[in-house]
């Protein structure tokens, strides 16, 4: 059982890392890899699109292989923690639109707020069963 | 609800770990089954039934 769950985590570890570094490839690549080439920039924004399905494939397939406290652990989580993204984001939208805050709403904010709650709601969910 | 799981584990000279592994849990539900904060699954429970040979009531009490 450990030995499939650490295959599962490593494939899910690699697919995360490349989506991350195709991300980066395709953000900065335009402007200082190909200088905004009409082919190659679709193309890297295609294969980090391509690449971000297999992560979640990756994730799927990890999370059917949890055990029912697991999963229950962790719909918990997702359920915190997409309630509290709806909410922050509509907030932080808001006080972009009022003017309340100086800068532009970033999705990099939000993406990051996303992946703290639910690292945070996954620890306590998890102490509250030991 | 209340269970007897951890005195018949005990019985059979099984760590937790053991059991997880029979059972196809992680040790952590077992933990939290034992401590009554988690309560199992159907096929769970019978896979425990079958084990210690007990019916489920008997390994299982509702606790109202």
């Amino acid at each position: 059982m450990k030995l499939e769950r650490n295959k599962r985590i490593k494939k899910l570890a690699v697919w995360t890392w490349t989506w991350v570094a195709t991300m980066a490839i395709a953000t900065f690549g335009p402007e200082f890899i190909w200088d905004h080439h009409p082919f190659l920039t679709p193309f890297a924004i295609i294969v980090n699109f391509a690449n971000g399905i297999l992560m979640i494939l990756a994730n799927r397939d990890l999370f059917n292989h949890f055990d029912e406290l697991e999963k229950k652990i962790h719909l918990e989580s997702l359920g915190i923690t997409l309630g509290l993204a709806v909410i922050f984001g509509m907030s932080y939208s808001l006080l972009d639109t009022t003017n309340l805050i100086r800068q532009d709403a970033e999705i990099s904010i939000l993406v990051m707020f996303i992946g703290l709650t639910y690292l945070t709601s996954t620890l306590i969910n998890s102490r509250r069963y030991r | 609800m209340k269970n007897k799981i951890r005195e018949l584990r005990t019985a059979g000279n099984m760590t937790q770990e053991d059991l997880a592994e029979i059972i196809g849990v992680s040790r952590q539900t077992i933990n939290a089954i034992e401590k009554g904060k988690f309560d199992p699954s159907l096929p769970t429970a019978f896979k425990m039934s079958k084990l210690f040979k007990l019916p489920i009531e008997q390994m299982f009490f509702f606790d109202e």
